[in-house]
């Protein structure tokens, strides 16, 4: 029963609308195909034209040609929504909505795009969705008319704030009417209250919102806006010392991770490690071979790439360390300065077989979902990467204090390190655990290389990058003790940081590095001295 | 007393290591020079450069063994000593050029002209004078030195912390002169130069000269070094070496004999570095880079710590080994190098010529030993040496 | 017999051995080309690929027969980024291995530390760099772009098709940076771009914290006139750079980059994604549609066996250069230096983007300038390029002391420095 009514009703409609639609669709066709034959230099009147049409069939087709997914066919310059498959393109008619099957690539010239379409596309997409009944469509519409203010979408905006129930999508609204409304020739008065929402919602946005208001506002508005950007400018400034911190935070966690297995093998067992970015490297091209497995063949699981990563690097690295220890370094025990020796060899021989075997170029470890982009909070710019970062070193850390301060383990190690002959003489396995320390060491370098894989090259020189600084981190922290570690690698990523803006990226590195030669000149020993016997050994 | 402390220097090592060099000295600028491109003994003037910039490496790793061998201070910085002599003779090489450079200019150097600067900066001026620039080749490194030595043996810092900050001294000199504000030419350095002391820098018979003048000043400083290590003072500065407290509760003021040893080691690098300058033709901030004074402790470890001769073979050694390496084995050369350093940490701890100074006074406490049971007396310790 | 000993005698053996080479039997049957690319070290990231590009060009020049009837033999050295190394692995090539030319070098450094080396022997260098100009030696031909053939352009375009009016110079610290911001600086300030509208940054090698400097652009760019970043960032700082611009959100819709040092090779270590529409300024793209290209990149892939190998513009450089040679020397009918450095000049040979290069009497060569937009898929999208070929313009005319200057190695003049006020070669000559 309900079928045959469902029939019927097609039927119904299809035999009413067809003439109507159908001319409207021809019109659309042409609209699109028109794409296929524009300059870049006109190709915004084609979709300015495209977007009055109101119609929602226009929406994919703009989102896909700001995707660079269109494309004209060569013979009869037919555009179509297309995907990649090989080299072959699976074609959907962009006014049907229809598959039009496959065909090959060399038989379609693609639609060019650059910055300006892209930046018409939004405009254009912007005023379409704004009514949108999806709600993140509608908060996307939102920011796009914010983004790409268009004195002729007032009209809409304004209907789609009457509209509007969801709170976060209302307040982007309202910023995007009151930018529109600077533009557009409403009365001075409304354009002073817009300049007063501006103000409340503060930010960089406004700030460039308003600057490039005041460049074409007549006098009566002008005091105005320069009030409101003063304003602006003021709690900008007060939030720009909190962002240097969370600057320095950054960097210092990333010091932090780079030194953190130096300060085992380095301040705990005393080897001076130079292959100790070596270490960080192949953690990071461990993350390059778990990501490519999962690229290839399990690609749902890419955001998960890091975690299955940094078990994997820890082992990688750890048994890597282990190696080491038990080949090379066991030998050289008593002998600090010639593990240095040893070990910048290893490092040498390390870094050309990763070139080897990876090819000395960077190679691509992407951001999963969860680790890309960045969020507001007050007047700081906070991007997830870098605090995942900072939340992961002081995992990292509190673990290893756990492990070194709570564990039979870590009693064990710090016995051999404190004095090998009497921890031999209680019954330890001074060998075994030498081998474990140094394995720890090294595979807590590897983690921290998948962490430092998000926000750096991963190269074979990636390790080079970090040795130095891991050495003044330890040293200036004081050898042996994690907590110096811990405080130096921070005071040092903040000190950098508020140096930065003063003197410079170059001058501001070189001053630091003064101040830890003075500064190992007051206290001789770093920040956290070991005191008594352990001194002397 | 000079001639005394001269004849306490001169061991028999020390005597034949002099005699080759200088022996070098002459026979390689004459066998480069006199005999023509075909003979069998000629010598190549690519060989004579290449062969002179290994004499250069070896004063500096000869400079690093006074301090790390006889000191005990591990120094991860000495080839900014180096460096710093280094511009110095490569500011006298660029105010030589003159006119000649690019752009004609008379006063400032190519690099000056095309960033725009209107002036020579104060500390370029004298450079233009040899004299000058010679004092300044010891005077930089040893001052710089003397500085950084002064505060660093007061305050009572050695051992790996001592080492980190030579290593934070060279590396935030290799920020600094990285710097083109700096005016020492930022990545690009100091090139191009045409002549020395009115010789052109090309001409086989200045590179002759300069090979002659390596090989000099490394018998100098070797001579210098063996008296230095042989005195009184040499034995305090073991003594100091092998247990510093000990050394200073019996009244010895360790901080001012390190303070010595390290401003002389620091004068020897700039030699050497100003040696080095001419002969490869650019003196750039790569030089501070602290894996080259890494590889200096490495060539000196290879060679033999504490043997004064033993570095300058290392020198030879490695660097010798570096340059066939990277011709024969383009891919692989690393691995053979870092497999050397392995190799040698893990069995030859006292490096070439430590090992062989063993084995020789081993074999000949070995034969005494013999020639005693032979007359039937008893045998002595084979191993008393040690 | 002690380890020691063996290596004594190996070393010992390698030495009598090069030395015995020097005797001069450079074999007769073979033309050697040599290659000095750093294969290890800070630059083996960029340099490796030339190699692999030169060797596959020689190869499949013996597949056609070689030169003047005899195969070509390539002889490569790593100058391990260490640029004294350059001028005595430099040497060892002209004077031990006896090469007819040699290909190579990558940083301005390593190109300064083997010009005297090519002067005083008398050989040839193809340097296939983009480079900051303000040189013009008679050894040596340059084959990547001049400051005139890449950054103006790029600001050109930005100018007219994106109506930037705020500008921001961000390099490194070195030469070429310096001096491309330096004549960029003077070319826009002409244009009438206020000086408080340019904002010059410079940052170290290898710099890896951005977050400062981005935060300081996206300030910058807040002052409510359209802003753009002009980069001279160095090969490895540009993964970060390029991390930190996506992960605060700098859109190249808001604030669009256009850099002179990113090519394929370096976005090939970036998910691109969070880049679409930021650009280049090359004389090569990968993305280039002709069919000489498709046949260098089938050749390229088939050779390194890898299907994801991409191509860029210094490898472009490298191939034009190369066949600029065996053109000369076809023309010369000799390997002899002299000879070959007078056919070169006019020597005209196909380049990869469509067109014909020319070897110009300055030792450089005209090109076209193509801007492109980053793709998702890590290649370049053409959006712009020069209607005609552009000339290599040695000593900028946008640099008070070099604007008077110019080059010509024909023979009356043959002077790299030539003062047209003054009419002396030798610079400014006062």
């Amino acid at each position: 029963m309900y079928r045959i009514f469902q029939t019927l009703l097609i039927a119904l409609c299809l035999f009413t609308a067809i003439p109507g639609g159908l001319r409207a669709e021809e019109g659309l066709r042409d609209l699109v195909n028109a794409l296929g034959e524009a300059k870049l230099s006109n190709m915004d009147e084609h979709i300015a034209a495209l977007a009055k049409t109101g119609d929602a069939k226009v929406v994919p087709v703009l989102e896909a040609l700001g995707e660079g997914m269109l494309y004209a066919r060569k013979a009869d310059n037919q555009v179509f929504l297309t995907k990649e498959s090989g080299s072959n393109l699976t074609l959907t008619d962009p006014v049907t909505g229809e598959s039009a099957g496959e065909a090959p690539k060399a038989a379609f010239s693609k639609i060019k795009v650059n910055n300006g379409v892209r930046r018409a596309v939004r405009t254009a997409l912007g005023s379409l969705t704004l009514l949108s009944p999806d709600r993140n469509q509608r908060l996307k519409a939102a920011q796009s008319v914010l983004q790409s203010p268009n004195a002729d979408a007032l009209g809409a905006i304004e209907n789609a704030l009457a509209a509007e129930k969801d709170a976060e999508v209302r307040a982007l609204l309202e910023r995007a009417r009151a930018t529109t409304l600077l533009i557009s020739d409403r009365p001075v008065d409304e354009k002073k209250e817009a300049v007063q929402v501006l103000k409340q919602s503060g930010g960089r946005e406004a700030l460039s919102i308003l600057s490039t208001a005041l460049n074409s506002a007549d006098e009566t508005l002008r005091p105005d806006i320069e009030a409101a950007l003063a304003g602006i400018e003021q709690t900008q400034a007060l939030w720009a010392a909190g962002q240097n911190v969370w600057y320095g935070l950054s960097l210092g966690s990333v010091l932090l991770l780079a030194a953190i297995g130096l300060a085992i093998t380095f301040g705990v067992m005393g080897i001076i490690n130079m292959a100790h970015g070596e270490m960080v490297m192949l953690g990071a091209y461990t993350t390059f071979m778990v990501q490519e497995i999962l690229r290839n063949s399990f690609p749902g699981l890419f955001d998960w790439s890091l975690a299955i990563a940094l078990p994997l690097a820890f082992l990688v690295t750890g048994a890597v360390g282990m190696a080491m220890e038990r080949g090379v370094i066991r030998f050289l025990y008593g002998r600090p300065l010639e593990t240095l020796l040893a070990t910048w060899g290893i490092s040498l021989i390390l870094q050309q077989s990763v070139r080897s075997i990876f090819g000395p170029t960077n190679r691509e470890v992407g951001n999963p979902s969860w680790m890309s982009g960045a969020f507001e909070l007050g007047g700081l710019t906070i991007t997830w990467n870098r605090l995942w970062i900072i939340l992961f070193a002081l995992a990292v850390f509190a673990a290893l204090l756990f492990l070194l301060k709570k564990t039979p383990m870590g009693l064990q190690m710090r016995a051999v390190t404190q004095n090998r002959r009497m921890a031999s003489s209680m019954g330890i396995r001074t060998p075994w655990v030498d081998a474990l320390t140094f394995a720890l060491g090294s595979g807590i370098a590897g983690m921290a290389g998948v962490a430092l894989s998000q926000i750096d090259n991963v190269s074979p020189n990636l390790g080079q990058g970090y040795i130095i600084d891991s050495f003044m981190v330890v040293v200036f922290g004081g050898v042996g003790n994690l907590w110096g570690t811990l405080v130096g690698a921070f005071s040092l990523g903040i000190l950098n940081k508020f140096l930065e803006p003063y003197a410079g990226a170059v001058l501001g590195k070189i001053l630091v590095l003064v101040l830890i030669i003075l500064f190992i000149q007051k206290r001789p020993r770093g920040l956290f001295a070991l005191k008594g016997r352990a001194v002397e050994a | 007393m000079i001639t005394s402390f001269l004849i306490r220097s001169l061991d028999r090592t020390i005597v034949i290591a002099v005699a080759i060099l200088l022996a070098l000295a002459v026979l390689v600028p004459a066998l480069n020079l006199l005999t023509s491109a075909d003979h069998p003994l000629h010598v190549p003037t690519y060989l004579v450069s290449l062969f002179g910039k290994y004499l250069t490496y070896a004063l500096l790793a000869l400079a690093l063994d006074l301090v790390w061998g006889f000191c005990g201070i591990l120094s991860l910085g000495h080839a900014a000593f180096f460096a710093l002599g280094g511009y110095a003779m490569g500011m006298y090489l660029m105010r030589q050029i003159g006119a000649r450079g690019s752009y004609g200019n008379p006063l400032l150097p190519d690099f000056m002209v095309f960033l725009n600067w209107k002036e020579l900066p104060w500390f370029w001026y004298g450079f233009d004078m040899f004299w000058f620039a010679a004092l300044m080749v010891i005077v930089v490194p040893g001052l710089i030195a003397f500085v950084f030595g002064w505060f660093a043996f007061r305050s009572r810092v050695n051992g790996v912390y001592l080492s980190i900050i030579t290593q934070a001294m060279t590396y935030a000199l290799l920020l600094a002169f990285f710097r083109n504000d700096m005016g020492f030419g930022g990545n690009n350095g100091l090139t191009d130069f045409k002549d020395i002391l009115g010789f052109n820098i090309q001409a086989d018979g200045t590179r002759g000269a300069l090979f002659a003048a390596s090989a000099l000043a490394l018998a100098a400083s070797l001579v210098i070094t063996s008296g230095i290590v042989r005195s009184k003072f040499g034995k305090v500065l073991v003594a100091l070496r092998d247990a510093e407290s000990r050394t200073r509760f019996l009244g010895y003021r360790v901080e001012h004999m390190k303070l010595f040893a390290f401003t002389v080691s620091a004068m020897m690098a700039g030699v050497a570095g100003a040696l080095y300058v001419p002969q490869v033709g650019i003196i750039n901030p790569g030089e501070f880079e602290p894996g080259n004074s890494i590889e200096v402790v490495i060539w000196t470890a290879v060679g033999g710590r504490g043997t004064l001769v033993g570095p300058i073979i290392g020198a030879i050694l490695v660097n010798g080994g570096k340059s066939i390496f990277t011709a024969a084995f383009p891919e692989f050369w690393l691995f053979a190098l870092g497999g050397l350093f392995v190799l040698v940490t893990l069995f030859l701890p006292k490096g070439v010529v430590g090992t062989a100074l063993q084995y020789v006074s081993r074999r000949r406490a070995y034969r005494e030993a013999r020639n005693h049971k032979d007359a039937g007396l008893p045998a002595a310790e084979p191993l008393a040496a040690e | 017999m002690t380890y020691r000993a063996r290596v004594t005698g190996a070393f010992l053996a390698a030495v009598l051995s090069t030395t015995a080479f020097n005797g001069a039997f450079a074999a007769d049957d073979t033309i050697k080309v040599g290659i000095l690319h750093s294969l290890s070290g800070t630059m083996a990231i960029s340099e490796t690929t030339l190699k692999d590009a030169m060797l596959m060009l020689i190869d499949e020049q013996n597949k056609k027969g070689g030169l003047l009837g005899k195969k070509l033999e390539a002889v490569v050295v790593d100058p391990a980024s260490d640029w004294p190394l350059f001028a005595e692995k430099a040497r060892e090539l002209v004077s031990v291995d006896k090469v007819s030319a040699v290909f190579g070098c990558w940083t301005s450094v390593s190109r300064k530390s083997v010009l005297p080396v090519f002067e005083e022997l008398n050989s040839i260098l193809f340097y296939p760099v983009q480079y900051e100009g303000e040189e013009s030696q008679r050894n040596v031909f340059y084959t990547g772009a001049a400051p005139n053939q890449q950054a103006i352009p790029a600001v050109d375009y930005l100018m007219e098709n994106e109506e930037v009016e705020r500008w921001v110079l961000a390099g490194t610290d070195y030469v070429y940076p310096r001096t491309t911001n330096k004549i960029l600086e003077a070319y826009l300030i002409a244009k009438g771009v206020k000086p408080e509208d340019i904002m010059i940054n410079y940052t170290p090698f290898g710099h890896s914290d951005w977050q400062t400097i981005v935060s300081d652009i996206k300030k910058f760019g807040s002052a409510g006139k359209k802003t753009a970043v002009v980069s001279t960032i160095n090969g490895d700082a540009n993964v970060p750079f390029y991390k930190e611009l996506g992960n605060q959100g700098i859109k190249a819709e808001d604030i669009p980059v256009v850099a002179f040092s990113v090519g394929e090779e370096e976005l090939a270590g970036l998910d691109t994604g969070p880049l679409v529409g930021h650009l280049a300024a090359w004389n090569y793209f990968q993305s280039v549609d002709n069919p000489a290209n498709a046949e260098f990149i089938k050749t390229w892939k088939a050779y390194t066996k890898n299907d994801k190998r991409v191509t860029n513009d210094p490898m472009e450089a490298h191939y034009i250069g190369f066949n600029m040679w065996l053109k000369a020397v076809e023309k010369a009918g000799t390997t002899d230096t002299d000879a070959v450095l007078d056919a070169m000049i006019g020597v005209s040979v196909p380049n990869l983007s469509g067109g014909y290069s020319t070897m110009m009497p300055n030792h450089h060569i005209t090109k076209p300038v193509l801007i492109g937009e980053i793709q998702g898929d890590g290649q370049f999208e053409t959006v712009w390029e020069t209607p005609g070929l552009v000339v290599g313009d040695e000593w900028s005319d946008y640099l008070p002391d070099s604007k008077d200057l110019i080059s010509d190695w024909r023979a009356p003049m043959s002077c790299g420095n030539f003062n047209v006020a003054t009419g002396k070669c030798g610079g400014k000559g006062s």
